[in-house]
């Protein structure tokens, strides 16, 4: 019994690091192992998402049926969405909460570890789940990522595993979203005043808040899916009373807040790399806080611009479609900010730095594709055609996924304590941002000729512009694995090069994280720190 | 200070608890918020299900509406179901007796229930109906085929600037829900 008191008053009194063996990943409450696994299973599930879109752009490669039947074809367009939303790049940036949030704010650890570890777990628990679905008969879903009814209710075996799946991640982002919120209020050290948070940090505590309000309504409406299906209830059933359009206003009242939990910490990582290597202070810190709040809030009010061709009166159309032309505002706010930071800045281009350019121009052609579709007459036009999955792909890979390579590159000497290989990061970043244009920039013009999206086979006056994204997507896909192989030869300190504690130059002056070692140790201002950095005001 | 942080932390998890569980009710609310604002507003051609009375207008003979019939089937339904007419030109303020043909492919008896539409939606409460096979469910024997009236007034309060007037019916397959029942 002494023995026992004794190694407890030992725990109590020395800073100890982390377990022995494997377990150390399943039992961890440390926010940087979590981060960790929520990173690589993010990395994982890119690429497996990653393989069902190559299945897609394989099958679209040519006119006709080539490798997969139809009904395969559609489980993988509803899969590979679902998988990068909810298993690559929502969990890769609570992974950066959950490393950088911490050391950022001065703080020791998450608010609530444990639930923290609970979360992970849910999430890869949820994935599981919906993967699991790929083996059922009837397959996966198949009726898109928004699972509309009536189609999504002809699903298989698979609905509710594909319903629960969507619970399980509902419930594990809301975990997350609560511990990020409970870190940034109660956990911050003295010095750093609201207003003093880097960016990353603001971004991400107006996520938490949009999931939290977003992902339960979500939630909501696949069970009411579920009820239709199993128990008689008639909430999308016309026979019954019920109204297919209802789903739809309830889904985008989720949906559109959710594609900004993609991109609202986007914009915090861009802030916070482009003033490092622009050498510059960001401009406009506070108009960046307060249009990313704007955002957010707009975001809850113009949903039904998903549906404008649902035969909504005139002048619903006219709200949503003024409304949504609203939000270019504070978007642009950021993007001139962004811009101003680099102007007459000291620049150099390390790879993070690249992406993060690139991100800027290539967001705002995403941006300026929304511009075009919140136009309601010409909406029309382009709804449920290639121009709307050209439009949300520039703002989701090289805006979200480009930002969160850039967001690797720039941590991982952090993480690891050693320099990733600048060289083949930078070949990296080129290929992938030829492969990226020339894989979605055609299918603008697939979109404009009509070419609906969710298709397997086309007519063949699309073929040409199908080839031409299909090599891209390959080239963009297979260049992945360099990525794969630099975080892995940088963890192993492949590069010999030791990483200093700011790693770059004066990055001291913009984020606490960079006072610390590198790598970090294993626990962190236990004491808070106490002066905190305000170069990023 | 430690003692502090944790029931900071507390207090706020709760908070946000009770915010999470009043978002996934407000996800349920936005069902009947949905129909009263339809109600309202008529949007979504959504009517009444329920028969007017037959009360008399003075018929307005200065304009002329047509009137279109339309009939669908869900998914599958193993129906035959078409309008007899297909279109009428009337005056706002007459009633008309447009007939429905319906006929059960199967061997088996069918509980069907038709779901009206009528476009332009705004144009949905002047177009009111005395007798309509929609009003209930109907049941059809084996192969039994049924012709049915629908009995409406056209308001003479529509607006001038509805010419056309769409009433579309979709007949939905109910035999097993019914069954259940």
């Amino acid at each position: 019994m002494s023995a026992v008191v004794a190694e407890h008053e030992h725990d109590d009194h020395h800073d100890h690091g982390p377990q022995k063996g494997l377990l150390r990943w399943v039992i961890t409450t440390n926010h940087k192992d979590i981060g960790t696994l929520y990173l690589m299973f993010a990395l994982a599930m890119f690429f497996v998402g990653g393989a069902m879109a190559m299945v897609i752009r394989a099958e679209l490669f040519e006119p006709g049926m080539q490798f997969v039947n139809p009904q395969f074809f559609n489980s993988m367009t509803t899969m590979h969405a679902l998988v990068m939303v909810f298993g690559a790049v929502m969990p890769a940036f609570v992974g950066l909460a959950n490393w950088m949030i911490p050391m950022m704010i001065g703080a020791p650890d998450m608010a609530l570890p444990r639930m923290n570890n609970m979360s992970f777990w849910m999430l890869v628990a949820g994935v599981l789940l919906l993967a699991s679905t790929l083996f059922m008969e009837g397959g996966a879903p198949a009726a898109g990522w928004t699972l509309y009814p009536p189609l999504v209710l002809q699903t298989g075996t698979a609905l509710p595993f594909a319903i629960f799946s969507v619970h399980l991640l509902g419930i594990s982002s809301i975990m997350g979203a609560i511990n990020i919120i409970a870190t940034i209020f109660n956990m911050r050290a003295p010095a750093m005043t609201l207003m003093k948070m880097p960016l990353f940090v603001w971004t991400w505590l107006i996520t938490a808040f949009l999931l939290i309000a977003i992902m339960p309504v979500f939630a909501g409406a696949v069970t009411m899916l579920l009820t239709d299906r199993f128990f008689d209830t008639s909430f999308f059933d016309a026979a019954g009373g019920g109204d297919p359009v209802l789903y739809q206003h309830i889904f985008w009242f989720f949906g559109h807040p959710e594609v900004y939990v993609m991109i609202l910490p986007t914009f915090g990582v861009a802030s916070t790399i482009i003033p490092v290597f622009a050498r510059k202070p960001l401009f406009g810190y506070s108009s960046m806080v307060y249009a990313t709040a704007s955002i957010a809030f707009l975001s809850f009010i113009v949903w039904a611009h998903h549906m404008f061709t649902v035969g909504m009166p005139v002048a619903g159309e006219l709200y949503f479609m003024y409304a949504t032309m609203l939000i270019a505002i504070p978007t642009g706010v950021k993007v001139f900010n962004w811009t101003a930071t680099m102007w007459k800045g000291s620049m150099t281009f390390e790879t993070p730095m690249l992406f993060s350019i690139a991100f800027v121009v290539l967001f705002t052609m995403g941006g300026f594709t929304g511009l075009m579709m919140s136009i309601a007459p010409s909406d029309f036009q382009y709804h449920d055609t290639y121009f709307i999955v050209a439009h949300f792909h520039y703002t989701l890979v090289p805006a979200s996924v480009f930002i969160l390579m850039a967001a690797g590159y720039y941590w991982l000497p952090k993480w690891t304590g050693y320099m990733y290989n600048e060289r083949i990061g930078r070949l990296h970043f080129w290929i992938s941002v030829v492969s990226v244009n020339v894989l979605f920039f055609p299918q603008h013009f697939l979109g404009l000729a009509g070419m609906p999206r969710r298709i397997p086979d086309y007519a063949v006056q699309f073929a040409d512009w199908n080839m031409i994204s299909s090599i891209g997507g390959f080239i963009f896909g297979i260049s992945q694995l360099l990525f794969l192989w630099i975080v892995i030869d940088t963890i192993k300190g492949g590069t010999g090069i030791k990483a200093t504690d700011e790693v770059w130059e004066d990055a001291h002056k913009h984020g606490l994280e960079w006072t610390l070692p590198s790598p970090p140790p294993y626990h962190t201002f236990t004491t808070p720190p106490a002066t905190v950095p305000t170069e990023h005001i | 200070m430690k003692e502090n942080i944790t029931q900071k932390n507390t207090k706020l998890v709760v908070t946000l608890v009770f915010v999470v569980l009043g978002m996934f009710g407000f996800g349920y609310a936005l069902v009947p918020l949905y129909d009263v604002l339809c109600d309202i507003t008529g949007l979504n051609g959504k009517v009444e299900g329920a028969a007017v009375k037959e009360i008399s207008y003075e018929v307005d003979k200065s304009r002329e509406i047509t009137v279109e019939f339309m009939s669908a089937l869900n998914e599958s339904t193993p129906m035959v179901f078409r309008p007899e007419t297909k279109k009428l030109k009337i005056h706002p303020g007459e009633y008309h007796t447009v007939n429905f043909y319906a006929e059960n492919k199967t061997d088996k008896v069918m509980v069907a229930r038709a779901i009206p539409s009528i476009s332009p939606g705004p144009a949905a409460e002047y177009l009111q109906k005395i007798e309509c096979f929609c009003f209930s469910e109907q049941t059809f024997k084996a192969h039994e085929g049924k012709t049915m009236p629908v009995r409406f007034v056209v308001n003479p309060e529509l607006p001038e600037k509805y010419k056309t007037i769409t009433l579309a019916y979709t007949f939905f397959d109910n035999t097993e829900s019914s069954v259940k029942k």
